[in-house]
């Protein structure tokens, strides 16, 4: 075991930055991966905070360090890797999923707003002569 | 070695002996393009989290949520999942020593650990679906089950492709090209537990709570 892990070592470096990992990198990504899923749940299963939007946000900001973790731990992705065109690509997906996810929300939030007269809305349409 | 390797032809095909030196020169257009396809699944995935979004709050007067989410077995496939993603970490890490029984055997782990994930979605779909939680129910369970679904449909051909991959080691060893099938895989999956850390945090976690 000992002398198979000396020489792959060697083989491992031969092979460069931004291949396949090391056991060392696996276990860190491992490590972070499941502090970072245990806290969320924690959080939300023991009712931990009162303020729900704090928590929902303290849950988004986690759930995105640990996607963070994933590309760069599990993917080996990094400014370097296939001479910058991996992250060129994924800039360029998580903007366009920025822009769908937020312009969604957004534009079907007001649709709501409008559609859905209020009480006062109504009386006042009511009061029209 | 190296006279054979220059009487090698040069074509597209890359051959056993041609590679020895320059192994991931050859593998570039391979990775790249797959993580290309990668990427337009991300896209796949973030249109069905915007119907999520948009849809989630309409539940026609049926469940919610917090009626319906067993965060506890959540917990537990979030893990399977995890659990997986390490083991075919291992798994790389033994095919790049040489070691194609190790390989072998930490792959298996893996489609076990995925069988296991895909064991429990299947559990809690079949639950949802006897309560009467069905994707019929309201807009809120057909954005549900589309996302959710999809994700699992990915994990299902994750497992196939797996075990496609242990037939090809099995057959033909650590190869040059079961070695690129082997990281291709391997993105794949870390993509899909990926993936999964958006469903969670987004769907099950902050739908309990709002």
């Amino acid at each position: 075991m000992s002398a198979s892990s000396n020489t792959s070592l060697e083989h491992g470096e031969g092979h460069g930055e931004g291949g396949h990992g090391s056991f060392r990198t696996y276990m860190i990504g491992f490590g972070l991966s499941v502090v970072l899923t245990i806290i969320p749940f924690w959080l939300v299963m023991n009712d931990v905070l009162d303020d729900r939007l704090l928590t929902v946000a303290i849950v988004f900001i986690l759930g995105a360090g640990q996607m963070i973790v994933h590309i760069y731990f599990f993917l080996h992705m990094n400014s370097r890797a296939e001479e910058g065109w991996l992250a060129m690509s994924l800039s360029f997906t998580v903007l366009l999923v920025v822009i769908v996810l937020s312009g969604s929300i957004w534009v079907m939030f007001h649709l709501d707003e409008n559609m859905m007269p209020s009480h006062d809305q109504i009386e006042r349409v009511k009061a029209l002569p | 070695m190296s006279t054979e390797t220059v009487l090698e032809p040069q074509d597209f095909y890359v051959r056993q002996a041609a590679h020895d030196d320059g192994e991931h020169h050859h593998e570039t257009g391979t990775m790249l393009g797959f993580w290309i396809y990668l990427m337009s699944d991300c896209l796949i995935f973030g249109t069905l989290f915007a119907t999520y979004a948009v849809l989630g709050r309409n539940y026609a007067a049926g469940p919610s949520p917090a009626d319906l989410f067993e965060l506890d077995m959540i917990l537990l496939s979030t893990f399977m999942l995890l659990f997986s993603s390490i083991t075919y970490g291992f798994s790389v890490l033994r095919m790049d020593k040489g070691d194609l029984r190790g390989t072998l055997l930490w792959l298996v782990v893996t489609g076990l650990f995925g069988l296991a994930f895909l064991g429990l979605e299947i559990l809690e779909f079949s639950h949802l679906w006897h309560i009467g939680a069905t994707p019929m129910a309201s807009a809120f369970l057909s954005s549900f089950f589309t996302l959710v679904g999809t994700h699992g449909l990915h994990v299902t051909a994750g497992c196939i492709w797996l075990v496609v991959l242990l037939v090809q080691l099995g057959r033909h060893g650590l190869t040059h090209e079961n070695k690129r099938r082997m990281m291709c895989l391997s993105m794949f999956w870390h993509f899909l537990d990926l993936i999964w850390i958006g469903v969670f945090s987004f769907v099950y976690l902050a739908g309990v709570l709002v």
